[in-house]
């Protein structure tokens, strides 16, 4: 199988600024305070993803896995090692997607599918099947500032799964929206898996990446961890512990769909 | 559910594809390769200013024409302002049409980016994008003002020649080009320290007093007849001849028939404006170099 995401010693580094002002800054340098101080986000870390393979990328909040995901879709870059993609790229980066106040829910199909590479025809082509995805109804041609949350997010992911793209990310999407729609991500995503596409899926909830991936990656402080079977990636974070119930009831899995889901989060 | 299951990934086709670092780096080359979505954003900005407006895009005329008749009227009869400066009205329009391009795309181009964070911030693309999505919107913005300087300029007796066409438009390329340049730039610094959107208002200011707009250029070429180096210092702000270009075009033809030469223009006036436009275009490719190294760090700093 061809290579689809080839990550090779990439680091990410983040700055924090503590003082914004010349004023504050002055004064912090006076009493000999830090004014900035920088930490990796992403440290050294290599892995191969298959075109597709679905992974689950897992780990605490703040383990860098939101950076991860920015590095491979590129709106951030590493500032040691590279990361190397092939093909077209879409999905959710951190629960929504970059949407435009001011501009209608149509407009921002529109603008967020030419971001993603769809071209006008093929917008058009597609708008329906977002939109009813999406389910928003007339909220269609108010500005996407008044929507709620779940309506926002249920947009984003709607223009996301719809681009035809060879590789495609999603960040804790399952977090907002209500159960009905959870469960039409799940199908989507599977049919996704099944399309081909490659599949890097962050979550916490176990049982979702259980259903979904067929390897985990787990990120700690940055570190890559693990990198290997679902199973055990999910027994190395410890997430199996306080709902054993959930990862072993594998039948009872369409019963417990809130678990699923990712509604522990 | 509405779906296409029978879609499945070329695997072929992917393979055929290079593995490659999933950031644009083409920089303004990858702007006009996405010609599309440039145009979405144009259109993005242009419906977000007239937000709400009745008249909308029809106040970009009003305004220069009530500042045109309040020039015509307030300075140049009553003043009496058209007695020292013939045709003061078209003089200081013709100026102030350039100077306002200029400081328009300067400015807004300035806080494009902070601008549209939320895509910045999730959505992988050529960020120069928007920067020159603003640069596109002030210069839509230039049509209505040349159509009243035009207007205005034939019923005081202009006549349209080749010669003035041309240098309308190198006036406003190099305007285009170094307003290009400097958006980016600071569109990209303007992302560490909100500060330069406020440098950059306070640098318009000055603008206006850089270039022959206010006062007629042979004023200050007498002036500075026994300063030379301050006279060339003045004419190598690239605003300087764009505006003399724009004068050249249209408010010099309306009273004076012949040739126009030193000392309301400056001699060799077009061999100045295209050394002008080869400065400003090396301008705008150390700015693009700058951008790239900046926009790494853009995202996580917004």
């Amino acid at each position: 199988m061809t290579d689809s995401i080839v990550v090779e010693n990439a680091s990410k580094m983040f700055t924090m600024r503590y003082h914004r002002t010349i004023k504050q800054m002055t004064i912090a340098m006076m009493r000999r305070d830090k004014i900035s101080d920088s930490f990796l986000a992403v440290n050294d870390v290599s892995f191969t993803i298959k075109q597709g393979e679905s992974v689950g990328l897992m780990g605490l909040n703040g383990s860098g896995k939101s950076t991860l995901l920015k590095l491979i879709n590129g709106v951030m870059k590493p500032e040691q090692g590279q990361v190397l993609t092939r093909g077209r790229i879409a999905g959710l980066i951190a629960t929504g997607a970059g949407f435009h106040q001011a501009l209608t829910g149509r407009e921002n199909v529109f603008l967020n599918a030419a971001i993603l590479g769809m071209t006008e025809a093929e917008t058009k082509r597609k708008f329906d099947q977002i939109v009813e995805f999406a389910d928003i109804g007339k909220f269609l041609d108010t500005p996407v500032g008044f929507y709620s949350s779940g309506m926002f997010s249920r947009l984003g992911f709607a223009v996301a799964v719809h681009t035809d793209s060879d590789i495609f990310l999603i960040d804790e999407v399952l977090a907002v929206g209500d159960k009905p729609f959870k469960k039409k991500c799940l199908e989507r995503m599977q049919e996704i898996k099944k399309e081909g596409r490659t599949l890097v899926y962050v979550s916490h909830a176990a049982g979702s990446v259980k259903t979904m991936c067929d390897r985990v990656l787990v990120l700690e402080k940055g570190v890559l961890g693990f990198d290997g079977d679902v199973d055990e990636g999910i027994r190395y974070l410890h997430y199996d512990d306080g709902d054993a119930d959930e990862v072993n009831s594998e039948e009872a899995d369409q019963a417990d769909l809130d678990s699923e889901l990712g509604a522990e989060i | 559910m509405t779906t296409s299951p029978d879609r499945v990934v070329d695997v072929a086709a992917v393979a055929e594809q290079p593995l490659a670092p999933p950031s644009a780096n083409g920089g303004l080359t990858d702007v006009f390769r996405r010609r599309y979505l440039l145009k979405l954003l144009v259109q993005k900005e242009l419906q977000a200013r007239y937000q709400g407006s009745a008249l909308g895009l029809l106040w970009s005329y009003v305004q220069p024409m009530v500042r045109f008749l309040m020039y015509f009227l307030v300075l140049g009869l009553i003043l009496g302002l058209h007695h020292s400066v013939k045709n003061y009205a078209i003089h200081i329009f013709s100026g102030m049409t350039v100077v306002h391009y200029f400081t328009e795309t300067f400015s807004s181009g300035t806080r494009a980016i902070v601008r549209n964070s939320a895509i910045v911030k999730k959505m992988a693309m050529p960020r120069e994008m928007f920067p020159v999505a603003s640069v596109i919107v002030s210069a839509i913005h230039v049509f209505p003002q040349m159509i009243i300087l035009i207007v205005g300029a034939f019923f005081t007796g202009w006549v349209p020649t080749l010669g003035g066409v041309a240098a309308m438009m190198m006036s406003l390329l190099i305007i285009t080009v170094l307003g290009t340049a400097l958006a980016l730039l600071f569109s990209a610094l303007n992302v560490f320290f909100r500060d330069f959107q406020n440098i950059v208002q306070t640098l318009t200011i000055f603008t206006t007093w850089i270039v022959p707009m206010i006062y007629p250029f042979a004023t200050f070429a007498h002036g500075t007849a026994k300063h030379p180096l301050l006279y060339y210092i003045y004419l190598a702000d690239p605003l300087a001849p764009a505006v003399l270009l724009m004068q050249k075009a249209v408010w010099l033809p309306t009273f004076m028939k012949g040739p126009i030469g030193y000392p309301d223009v400056p001699n060799h006036l077009w061999l100045l404006s295209f050394c002008t436009l080869g400065a400003c275009l090396g301008i705008l490719l150390v700015c693009q170099l700058a951008f790239t190294r900046l926009e790494n760090r853009i995202a996580e700093r917004l």
